[in-house]
């Protein structure tokens, strides 16, 4: 039976693609160096690969400015071929509603239950047994970079971990550096705390309060450790007066910060600035205590149209999404982890490996996006770019308020 | 009767009376307004009211009407972003509302003395309002960056410890976005004031100067409460701007630092597309209607309600 | 500064010109608007210098200093070069959706606002007076209120009209549901000055029409239209800067391919490819603002002239 479906699967795409090429309009929000030329190899091999083309629809900003956007066109009947959503909680309604194409005959053909590694991320993608977006890549939150010339420069080791970081920091200062790059962007400041909570406050508490919405952890002497960890790197982050997360990485590329910490997309653009890992920059997952990663990444979904030309075409680019060399060329170039175990990534650099060692290891976290709805999100977010920004704000005062969104995170 | 005593009557709009055939009368002027009456009904009374429906259920991407009593409004009234937001607008609003009328009248009074190249001055002043909010905020950013703007130019000069940075600074951030506002409109408000005081009579100036009324007085007592129409429509036109306040913020700070410049449009904007909570939009949105109504309802019955009775 | 313009402002006004042409009092005058005219002027300044300057020369100096090496370079790069992800088209591709947005949108707002004007001031009926006060309640209504059921209304209206058509008709995302909503939400002002100055209009014009026999859109196209090239102006350029500004509603209501400028001239400046290129960014602020500007350059003169026609009359 499924042998069956996958030949008529691979029949339908070769015959819709020898009939007819369609304009595919794709939006995303991937702007910055590294990603653009990450897209561009989507495109190019959409391009290339197929009959249809690649209509790039670009939405400068990050997902908060994106998704608004795109969100409002699938509703008001408007919808593009394809569009990137971080996969987890955003689509469900839209799924309910019937607004998205179902990909499951798809990713039977291409056999992407088989493939697609940690499964974890095809669930997210799952909806009452059916598939409706196909992911392309492993984003982890889970790392810091540090800049080797800015600790030359303060005459100090790299760091190996969270705690010499901390006390590497007033040397950072005396020699005029930035010791923290932090982009003064909400999602930002929540993210660092998201990994500072799972360095800290250890797999178990953050598992509790993440996962199970439990309260009282959050309002536990764990999580007072990360207030207050959080609380000093405020302090080391103070002068770091950029808005985007690509301005503050270039604080730590330019040497001007020592580091940052930020997901492995901040990878791109080390690259992109002609740097090498281990020997330019250091990257740590995990802050170099708890060496995990979190597997959110980025999806693609496709919103529902009349045309069946387009719905060809959008399957298409599914399956293309996914395919081994499409994969390897964009991951490359995205900083990111691929989707699937079995493709040859030995020209990824030590960083990836890095992360792909432990991805084969097995220490993995669902990320914050399939456990938390975007309001609750939105709602930590608030408090902490509040909390970051504002030196009064004392760590208690704002363990309080976030075990209060905690209490009440559905 | 003639069809020009009609149409005068129905101009007066005063002896509408239980004529035959009224509903036929004006027919044309009917159907010629039939857009403004589907806008006025449609979008205005209709969505406004589709708006504060959903604002008490617990619609999250996608519309629902499952209702969910006060819950929304509770929450928004608890939530410190939303405080916050309520307090820079109230800020902004009064501070633009007084330096925009201090700053315009006084322009236009000065501009109205016959002096040389008004016309340059009044370009100048004006051409910022055909600027959009984005660039404004995004030029203000620019010359109010603490490493490349005035107060870098400042300790260059050689006042090394000068502070000025208020977009970096979340007590007085409201003020750096108020002076990038200020720039931006408060030029028309001074063609407003400017077209009022063209509009006064010479003789009322030649009879002031006559009985020696000093000039200052002669504004006060005489010009401003002569110019009430269009302080009326300057102050139309500030507060439907500033109710709005969005773009600015977004170009220039975006809300930051912290949550210190948030402003109630963008917690909306926000909630709705961003959080994903529709509802929590909607709540907040209306509590933005409601502040105008408070606002507005009172200075309407003052203005068309009186009017009508009298 | 304060005390300059209280004394100033007891000077006579409307006198002649005094004969002393550097009496303290002039000096007094001259000086405070020159310095507020510094105020306003500056950051023109600014964003002209910044786009004439090269990246090491931004990094280097300040914001105030002019350009040691001019160099247009920016300026191009923002017109045709700057990339929004793997777009590299710059500004231009926005330029002519604006345009195409603007034409139509200007057009149809003020011909409607101004029908509505004029009905409102000569041709009262029953009830007219209600729709004009709910519009003007409208032009309080914060926008983010009909944001999201206006999405629903152009779905409809969108499907509406393919079923009406039978073909495939959209305005959510097309260039038409932009201009509709523009005509709304500029009707609420519009409609206000045109009705305060036809109200203004002679009442024996309107009542000689009427013997003549002519009829409600004669009067309007005959006696009305030809009056009133000063309010028209006025409203021109209200809609013409206002529309051309438009941010929110754009990013809204259009797709990519039909962005106006102004939503092209925020993707370029927030996609940072490295570091923040200044210049590229105030020349593409420069090229978007370009377009009132010279409008209120050209036509300054009449529009002061037509908002005291109109405008001020409560």
């Amino acid at each position: 039976m499924k042998s069956f479906k996958a030949l008529l699967g691979a029949t339908a795409f070769v015959s819709a693609s020898a009939a007819y090429g369609a304009d595919l309009e794709v939006t995303h929000w991937w702007t910055s160096g590294g990603e653009a030329a990450a897209v561009a190899e989507f495109a190019k091999a959409f391009n290339e690969k197929t009959d249809h083309n690649w209509v790039d629809g670009a939405i400068a900003g990050s997902g908060g400015t994106a998704r608004p956007i795109i969100i409002s066109r699938i509703l008001g009947g408007d919808p593009m071929g394809a569009t990137q959503l971080n996969h987890g909680r955003q689509a469900e309604e839209l799924i309910e509603a019937g607004l998205l194409l179902d990909l499951t005959d798809v990713a039977e053909a291409q056999g992407w239950r088989d493939i697609v590694f940690p499964s974890s991320l095809l669930d997210a993608c799952t909806y009452e047994g059916r598939i409706y977006c196909a992911p392309v890549n492993i984003h982890s939150w889970q790392w810091m970079w540090l800049s080797h010339k800015a600790f030359e420069d303060a005459g100090q080791d790299v760091p190996s971990n969270w705690d010499e970081f901390v006390a590497a920091a007033p040397a950072l200062s005396d020699a005029g550096k930035i010791p923290l790059a932090m982009g003064q962007q909400p999602w930002q400041s929540a993210g660092a705390f998201g990994v500072m909570s799972v360095a800290i406050a250890g797999l178990d508490a953050w598992r509790a309060v993440t996962v199970d919405k439990n309260a009282e952890v959050a309002a536990g002497p764990e999580y007072a450790k990360v207030f207050q960890a959080a609380a000093d790197a405020r302090e080391m982050a103070a002068n770091s007066n950029v808005q985007d997360w690509n301005q503050a990485t270039n604080l730590v590329i330019t040497g001007q910060a020592g580091a940052q910490i930020m997901g492995d997309w901040a990878q791109g653009e080390f690259q992109v600035a002609g740097q090498t890992a281990g020997e330019d920059y250091t990257c740590l997952p995990g802050l170099g205590v708890n060496e995990l990663l979190d597997t959110a990444g980025d999806a693609f979904y496709f919103p529902k149209q009349d045309n069946a030309d387009v719905e060809a075409a959008q399957k298409e680019l599914a399956a293309l999404l996914l395919s081994p060399e499409v994969q390897v060329a964009f991951n490359l170039k995205k900083g990111s982890l691929p989707v699937r175990g079995d493709i040859d990534m030995s020209s990824a650099n030590a960083c990836m490996q890095k992360g792909l060692e432990i991805l084969a290891s097995g220490n993995v976290l669902p990320s914050g996006d399939m456990n938390l709805s975007p309001d609750t999100q939105g709602q930590i977010e608030d408090l902490m770019v509040e909390f970051w920004n504002d030196p009064s704000y004392s760590a208690a005062d704002a363990q309080a308020a976030y075990a209060d969104i905690i209490a009440n995170a559905d | 009767m003639t069809l020009a005593d009609n149409a005068a009557q129905s101009r007066a709009n005063e002896h509408q009376t239980k004529r035959p055939s009224r509903l036929f009368k004006n027919m044309t002027a009917k159907v010629a307004s039939i857009p403004m009456v589907l806008t006025a009904l449609v979008v205005f009374v209709g969505c406004t009211a589709w708006t504060i429906t959903y604002s008490f259920t617990n619609s999250r991407l996608l519309p629902r009407l499952e209702f969910v009593g006060w819950d929304q409004y509770d929450r928004l009234w608890s939530t410190r972003r939303w405080l916050i937001s309520i307090e820079n607008l109230a800020i902004f609003g009064i501070c633009s509302l007084i330096l925009s009328f201090v700053i315009g009248f006084t322009l236009a009074a000065l501009l109205d003395r016959k002096i040389r190249g008004e016309a340059v001055f009044r370009t100048i002043f004006l051409y910022p309002f055909a600027l959009s909010f984005i660039v404004t905020g995004l030029v203000w950013q620019w010359i109010l960056n603490p490493d490349f703007g005035i107060q870098q130019v400042v300790r260059d000069w050689g006042w090394e410890s000068f502070v000025f940075d208020p977009l970096n600074n979340a007590d007085i951030v409201i003020f750096g976005i108020l002076i990038a506002g200020i720039w931006q409109g408060s030029g028309f408000i001074m063609v407003i004031m400017l077209a009022g005081l063209r509009g006064i009579d010479e003789d009322i100036w030649k009879a002031a100067r006559v009985d020696g009324i000093p000039t200052w007085k002669t504004y006060v007592l005489v010009i401003i409460p002569m110019m009430r129409p269009v302080f009326v429509t300057a102050l139309v036109i500030i507060t439907s701007g500033i109710i709005k306040v969005y773009d600015l913020v977004v170009a220039q700070t975006s809300g930051g630092p912290g949550i210190a410049s948030e402003v109630p449009a963008k917690y909306v904007i926000e909630k709705m597309f961003q959080s994903q909570n529709l509802a929590q939009g909607f709540a907040a949105s209306t509590m933005m209607l409601l502040s105008v109504l408070v606002v507005l309802i009172p200075w309407a019955y003052l203005e068309f309600g009186g009017k009508k009775r009298g | 500064m304060a005390d300059t313009t209280v004394s100033l402002a007891m000077e006579g006004p409307r006198g002649p010109k005094p004969r002393r042409r550097l009496s303290p009092r002039n000096i007094m005058l001259y000086g405070t608007l020159i310095v507020v005219a510094l105020y306003y002027a500056l950051p023109l300044y600014v964003m002209i210098v910044t786009s004439l300057k090269g990246m090491p020369e931004i990094r280097l100096g300040n914001v105030f200093a002019p350009p040691v090496e001019i160099t247009f370079e920016p300026w191009v790069k923002a017109w045709s070069e700057a990339c929004t992800g793997i777009n590299c088209e710059g500004l231009s591709r926005g330029f002519w959706n604006s345009i195409q947005i603007l034409v139509p949108s200007v057009f149809l707002s003020i011909a409607i606002a101004s029908v509505n004007g004029y009905a409102l001031a000569n041709w009262r009926f029953k009830g007219s007076e209600v729709f004009f006060t709910i519009l003007i309640f409208g032009a309080f209504i914060p926008y983010q209120v009909m944001i999201y059921p206006i999405v629903i209304i152009l779905r409809e209206m969108g499907d509406g009209i393919s079923a009406v058509t039978g073909t495939e008709f959209r305005l959510m995302g097309s260039i038409w549901g932009l201009v509709l909503v523009h005509t709304v939400f500029g009707m609420p002002i519009l409609t206000l000055l045109f009705r305060n100055y036809f109200t203004s209009v002679p009442e024996e014009l309107f009542k000689a029409a009427r013997v003549d026999g002519a009829g409600f859109w004669g009067i309007y196209f005959r006696i009305m239209l030809p009056m009133s090239l000063p309010i028209f102006v006025v409203a021109m350029i209200l809609q013409v800067t206002g529309i051309w500004n438009d941010f929110l509603f754009g990013v809204i209501y259009t797709k990519p391919e039909t962005y106006p400028m102004t939503v092209q001239l925020n993707n370029i400046v927030n996609s940072v490819q490295g570091v923040k290129e200044y210049n590229v960014n105030m020349a593409a602020t420069l090229l978007t603002g370009l377009v009132p500007l010279v409008i209120y350059f050209v036509s300054g003169k009449l529009f002061v002239r037509g908002i005291a026609a109109g405008a001020v009359k409560g």
